[in-house]
């Protein structure tokens, strides 16, 4: 087996006095799903930050590709351009077209020319079926929408690993299913992903692995069937009856 | 009326006001942007030589910088922003120096203007356009600043409004300019004061006001939704 594509090893981080990140050791390989659940201030987002270096880490390596995350500057913005996002608000750049938004990473990073990038960036938003938004603003898409335009986006970087931070909690239930669908296609597709989330069903369908974090640690990690039916650790059950019952 | 503009240059006064509200208004723009740039950035000690600059420039009166640009960097530092030997050496400088005060001043606003239009973008804006692999500068041109520059536009009206007033203030140091024909047209025609009033003023609220109702329209069309 070749190396694994993320490796996180003794990663360990503070907020002020808060410990957040308490000595996480994962390992990602080519084309695995990983799902991250814990209960609310585990330190999931902050985990998935980490790894594209929105934060900072104090100790402890982490590694794309094998290669160590560079500090501050043009190789960082490199390694991020490899490393997609996806982030609970979507974030599109609000004062461009849904096309731009998908195009500008392609035409600034990758240094594609403005007529090839379109082309791939609609047949990106074919794919993820909002092509025919592509002239809009992303004010005036749905929730939905717009969250799909945001993998749009990232999946124009040809990343090698995405990741996704609670992509369908601040959508309408109704708006849940078509963002999980297009997720789902990329599992399918082979692409690299870390998912923190708690659609069960998504995490049924489409990962190899759940990581559970409570308390900044990793806590627990099984095969979704053997998580979900099985748990081993106590927090683990708490958790799970928690949100199964609703 | 005809009277005065037969006595005064009242004509040559406003076109030295303009100029010095053009220049100033370019200067301060660049100045007040890079200070933003600089105080928003991820350098610690550009962001205190930013911070410090706006706080000290910002609390001086605008007649003390720019008579401290005349008199003790041009007169005492012997800085020449104009050639020494021209013949119209004085009042070159005079008006050079004045353009450097104004826009020194002004920058410190300018900046604030920013930073309230940066305020206006959310961290997910920056955090998003990083992701993707842009560097700072990139992210900050394509994604931050052009969103910053809209929100930023209502605080920016006020700014240039209050620059093209404030050129009255180079007066001070002789530049001929309106206050200055203002002064001369009171000294010597007394009894015309109601019309120079009435036709300074005019003359300001004819620069001022469309500017002012025109960065508004802009500001609202230009809106960025979210
Ligand atoms: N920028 C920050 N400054 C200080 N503390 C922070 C910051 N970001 C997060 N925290 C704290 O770190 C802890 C972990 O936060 P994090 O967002 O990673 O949790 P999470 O597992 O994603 O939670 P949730 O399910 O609510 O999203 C929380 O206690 C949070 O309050
Ligand atoms: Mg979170």
């Amino acid at each position: 087996m070749a190396e694994p594509l993320v490796v996180l090893s003794g990663v360990n981080k503070h907020f002020g006095d808060l410990h957040v990140l308490r000595d996480i050791n994962l390992s990602v390989d080519r084309g695995e799903v990983v799902i991250v659940i814990g209960p609310s201030g585990s330190g999931k987002s902050t985990m998935c930050r980490t790894i594209n270096r929105l934060e900072t880490f104090e100790s402890g390596s982490i590694t794309i590709d094998g290669k160590p995350l560079p500090q501050e500057g043009k190789e960082l913005a490199q390694l991020r351009a490899d490393v997609g996002m996806v982030f609970q608000s979507f974030n599109l750049f609000a004062h461009k077209t849904i096309l731009d938004n998908v195009t500008l990473g392609p035409i600034k990073v990758r240094k594609k020319a403005k007529a090839a990038a379109e082309k791939e960036a609609m047949a990106l938003l074919e794919r993820v079926g909002v092509a025919h938004q592509a002239q809009k603003y992303p004010a005036q898409l749905s929730g939905g929408q717009q969250q799909r335009v945001a993998i749009a986006r990232s999946l124009a970087m040809e990343p090698k690993v995405m990741l996704f931070d609670e992509p369908t909690s601040a959508l309408d239930p109704e708006m849940i299913n078509e963002v999980l669908d297009v997720m789902i296609g990329l599992a399918k597709d082979g692409m690299t992903m870390i998912v923190v989330t708690h659609e069960m069903g998504f995490a049924r369908k489409a990962a190899n692995r759940v990581v559970f974090m409570a308390d900044g640690q990793i806590v627990e990690q099984a095969t979704p069937e053997e998580f979900f039916t099985n748990a081993q650790s106590n927090r683990a059950k708490d958790f799970l009856a928690k949100i199964l019952t609703h | 009326m005809g009277e005065l503009f037969a006595q005064f240059d009242v004509w040559s006064a406003f076109g030295q006001t303009l100029y010095l509200a053009f220049f100033s208004a370019i200067g301060a723009l660049i100045i007040g942007t890079i200070l933003a740039i600089m105080r928003v950035g991820p350098v610690g000690i550009f962001n205190k030589a930013g911070a410090a600059y706006v706080n000290l420039v910002r609390n001086t009166p605008l007649t003390l910088i720019i008579t401290f640009c005349l008199i003790a960097l041009h007169y005492q530092l012997k800085i020449y922003l104009a050639p020494e030997d021209s013949p119209t050496s004085i009042v070159d400088n005079g008006v050079r120096w004045a353009i450097v005060g104004l826009t020194v001043y002004h920058a410190a606003f300018v900046c604030e203007a920013l930073r309230s239009g940066i305020n206006t973008v959310p961290t997910g804006q920056a955090e998003a356009a990083r992701s993707i692999g842009l560097t700072f500068t990139q992210s900050l041109r394509e994604v931050v600043l052009p969103q910053a520059f809209r929100g930023a536009i209502a605080p920016m009206a006020s700014v240039l409004i209050a620059l093209i007033k404030n050129t009255t203030v180079a007066y001070a140091i002789g530049v001929a300019e309106t206050a200055a024909f203002m002064r001369d047209g009171l000294e010597f025609r007394p009894d015309l004061s109601f019309l120079i009033f009435v036709l300074v003023a005019g003359f300001f609220v004819l620069l001022t006001m469309p500017l002012g109702i025109a960065l508004t329209h802009l500001s609202q069309r230009l809106a960025v939704k979210r």
